[in-house]
């Protein structure tokens, strides 16, 4: 009596069990796929972030210097900075040797040794290293690392850490200087700047026109084939290549109104004509939101329509539209094909001062440098990206917390 | 009494300039939008004609053989150039095909886990996490995948004796795939979830399970959604430019090893357009003819796509 089976158990119904397990199967596979995306997403930032940190820091290393040795080269910093180098390393001989020497110091050093005070007895400077040392130390000598130096470079900085001579400082002009061909002396400050002015115009130029637009289609329109056209137009302007935007810039902006080539004025009028849709859907989706009894009430106390819109239903719209508008920012402040399409992929090394001067991007320079052969330049490339991916972050947030604070449930 | 009333209401309805000068500035800012579709479209269509003059559309469009040199000098042998652009439409496919090869199952099987499985408190922290893979600029993906990827795919090629090229067609569309998950995921996730709770209480009530609910009753009822969305995607895909510049290569090559070598269209316009070079010549135009068979193909992608996920969300309704 005992064992018969209950006939909607398990056992009773055939492949019950195998359903059961295949059920199991199906539900964990979307757990992996999930699980992939997100770690794909870890590996690529912990990727970026080991790769970059270095960016942030400078090798320097002690050089003393004599007041022997500074008086005989008080004419000329240069000749002194060699001097020493070659005074700092044990028995330097030949050509080849004080070649290798010189190259142990970083560029722009002589310009330190110029700002120092007249030596009147023994000082002890820090200097900053050459690219090569400066990869090599922070990698712990690892051989990888350590084949661009010669044998004997390697010695001497073997020598030096062995003194305990040698340093990592914070590289505060990695974030101030201006790109150069030197690995230990370009930054991101100019394309930092560049990437401010060029989304200044695009924020100036696409915010008015976007809200407006999205006012328009919401609030005025008529229901005609006009306006579908219009808003299927728009919607298909938000999908279009980011490069195409790119040629329309350099066909219109730079050959029939011969604005300035690879300036922040023209890159900011290419990326808000890629903002605006961005910007147009946001606001419409948050025009849409604000119930029409705000609507009906300012009307039925007799304001305009217009005056119904600006001082009613705008306002309370306002933190959606702001949302979107940083949303469609941080789109552009990423965006690189269409300024290299308006050229401004140059080299520039000066920091911009203005909307007309040359000047190039973060993302820009992330795609510069990624293209340089020194192997200096793979860490400042990532080390931009953690600037860009930063500056996103606190962009996004921004958003987030604005949607959260300001946005009122109906 | 009353009737001045009225009268000034009605001479203020009728000198309201100021309100109509509003409502012009605001069509006027809608038709921007308008003009710049015409920009784009003129823009395009002027330039490739031109091009079009020095070189066939024919030859262009089913030529095997591209090296954009133009001559340096007028007398100089062999400088017209070849501008047959088979093997960049090849270049784009094959990238495309690998990404949305990665992307589709990985973005469906997704959306199915957030839509069907998944508590309300863990889809709120995932899927806004997943988007973070939509919002990384392009150019941290492309040189991901040039430091990276390509390089460990090498490393494995070389381990199992496959010669992987260090610039890939598997290394920049295995990328791509991955920056275009969120992209399906969230269509998908869209279009599952707007089909309605009675089909899935009647196909459990009969006692399927759930995964056979979501195999015979929610994906055949989503599928067109899911459709439109990949080739949303695919558009996507088609017009992406720095994860190509960056990790597949510049030498056109007509191949159907993903483990070479290729360029695309996006990366040729970038090439012909990078340097200082005159106007008028063949190379700079062939750029503007790439960028209009480009915008169309991704026109017709996107038209259709939209088309059919917003019929198919409105069928339920």
């Amino acid at each position: 009596m005992t064992d018969t089976i209950h006939p909607l158990s398990r056992g009773a119904l055939p492949g019950l069990t195998a359903r059961y397990r295949k059920e199991k199967v199906f539900k964990h596979i979307g757990l992996v796929a999930i699980l992939f995306s997100l770690s794909f997403l870890a590996i690529l930032i912990s990727g970026i972030v080991l790769k970059g940190y270095g960016a942030f820091l400078k090798t320097e290393v002690m050089i003393e210097i004599t007041p022997e040795l500074y008086d005989a080269n008080k004419g000329s910093s240069f000749t002194l900075l060699r001097k020493a180098t070659i005074a700092n390393l044990p028995a330097v001989e030949g050509r080849k040797e004080r070649r290798a020497a010189y190259g142990m110091i970083g560029e722009g050093s002589e310009e330190l040794l110029a700002e120092m005070p007249p030596v009147t007895s023994t000082v002890q400077i820090w200097l900053p290293t050459s690219d090569l040392v400066d990869v090599a130390y922070k990698h712990d000598l690892a051989p990888e690392f350590t084949d661009i130096l010669t044998d004997k470079q390697l010695v001497w900085l073997e020598g030096w850490i062995g003194e305990d001579r040698v340093r990592t400082r914070f590289n505060a002009g990695f974030l101030t200087n201006g790109d150069s061909r030197d690995p230990e002396r370009a930054g991101i400050g100019g394309s930092f700047i560049g990437s401010i002015f060029t989304l200044l115009v695009c924020l100036l130029l696409s915010f008015g026109v976007g809200v407006a637009a999205a006012i328009y289609l919401e609030e005025f329109a008529p229901k005609n084939k006009m306006t579908t056209f219009l808003e299927v137009n728009i919607n298909n302007l938000a999908t279009v290549p980011s490069i195409i935007f790119g040629l329309l810039g350099l066909a219109v902006f730079l050959n029939v109104f011969g604005l300035p080539r690879s300036s922040s004025l023209v890159g900011g009028m290419v990326l808000s004509l890629m903002t605006l849709p961005t910007i147009i859907i946001a606001s419409r989706v948050s025009l849409q939101a604000v119930p029409p009894s705000i609507r009906e009430a300012a009307l039925g106390v007799g304001a305009s329509r217009v005056q119904m819109v600006f001082h009613h239903v705008l306002p309370l719209a306002m933190p959606g539209v702001l949302t979107g508008a940083i949303l469609g920012m941080a789109r552009a402040l990423g965006e690189t094909a269409p300024l290299i399409m308006i050229g401004m992929v140059a080299f520039i090394a000066d920091v911009p001062g203005g909307f007309t001067e040359p000047a190039t991007v973060l993302p820009v320079q992330v795609f510069l440098w990624s293209d340089s052969p020194e192997r200096a330049f793979q860490e400042k490339t990532a080390g931009a990206i953690i600037v860009l991916l930063a500056f996103l972050l606190v962009m996004n947030l921004a958003a987030i917390i604005m949607r959260k604070k300001l946005e009122k449930k109906w | 009494m009353n009737r001045s009333i009225s009268k000034k209401i009605l001479s203020r309805q009728k000198s309201n300039w100021k309100e109509e000068v509003i409502k012009l500035a605001l069509v006027a800012s809608s038709a921007i939008a308008i003009l710049v579709t015409a920009g784009i479209v003129f823009s395009l269509v002027f330039e490739a004609v031109r091009f079009f003059d020095q070189v066939h559309p024919l030859e262009f469009l089913f030529g095997t053989h591209w090296s954009p040199q133009t001559a340096l000098r007028a007398d100089q042998v062999g400088g017209s150039g070849a501008f047959g652009a088979v093997p960049l439409f090849a270049g784009t496919l094959m990238i495309s095909l690998i990404a949305l090869l990665i992307a589709c199952p990985l973005g469906i099987f997704s959306a199915i886990y957030l839509a069907e499985y998944a508590s309300a408190k863990s889809r709120n922290t995932i899927k806004p996490i997943l988007e973070v893979l939509a919002g990384v600029p392009t150019v941290v993906y492309g040189f991901f995948a040039a430091i990276v990827i390509g390089p460990f795919l090498r490393d494995i090629g070389n381990s199992i004796g496959l010669d992987v090229a260090s610039e890939s067609a598997i290394a920049a569309g295995l990328v791509m795939g991955v920056m275009i998950i969120p992209l399906i995921s969230s269509i998908s996730d869209d279009v599952i979830s707007s089909v309605p709770q009675s089909l899935r209480e009647g196909s459990l009530g009969l006692g399927a399970t759930k995964g056979e609910t979501v195999r015979k009753v929610l994906l055949p009822a989503a599928l067109p959604g899911i459709a439109g969305g990949i080739l949303l995607a695919a558009s996507r895909a088609v017009g992406e430019t720095m994860i190509v510049v960056m990790a597949a290569g510049l030498a056109a090559n007509l191949t159907a090893n993903p483990l070479e070598a290729v360029t695309t269209v996006t990366v040729q316009i970038v090439m012909l357009l990078t340097g200082d070079q005159e106007f008028d010549s063949a190379k700079t135009l062939a750029a503007f003819a790439l960028g209009l068979t480009l915008f169309v193909i991704t026109l017709i992608f996107n038209v259709l796509g939209n088309w059919i996920v917003n019929r198919y969300k409105e069928s339920y309704d």
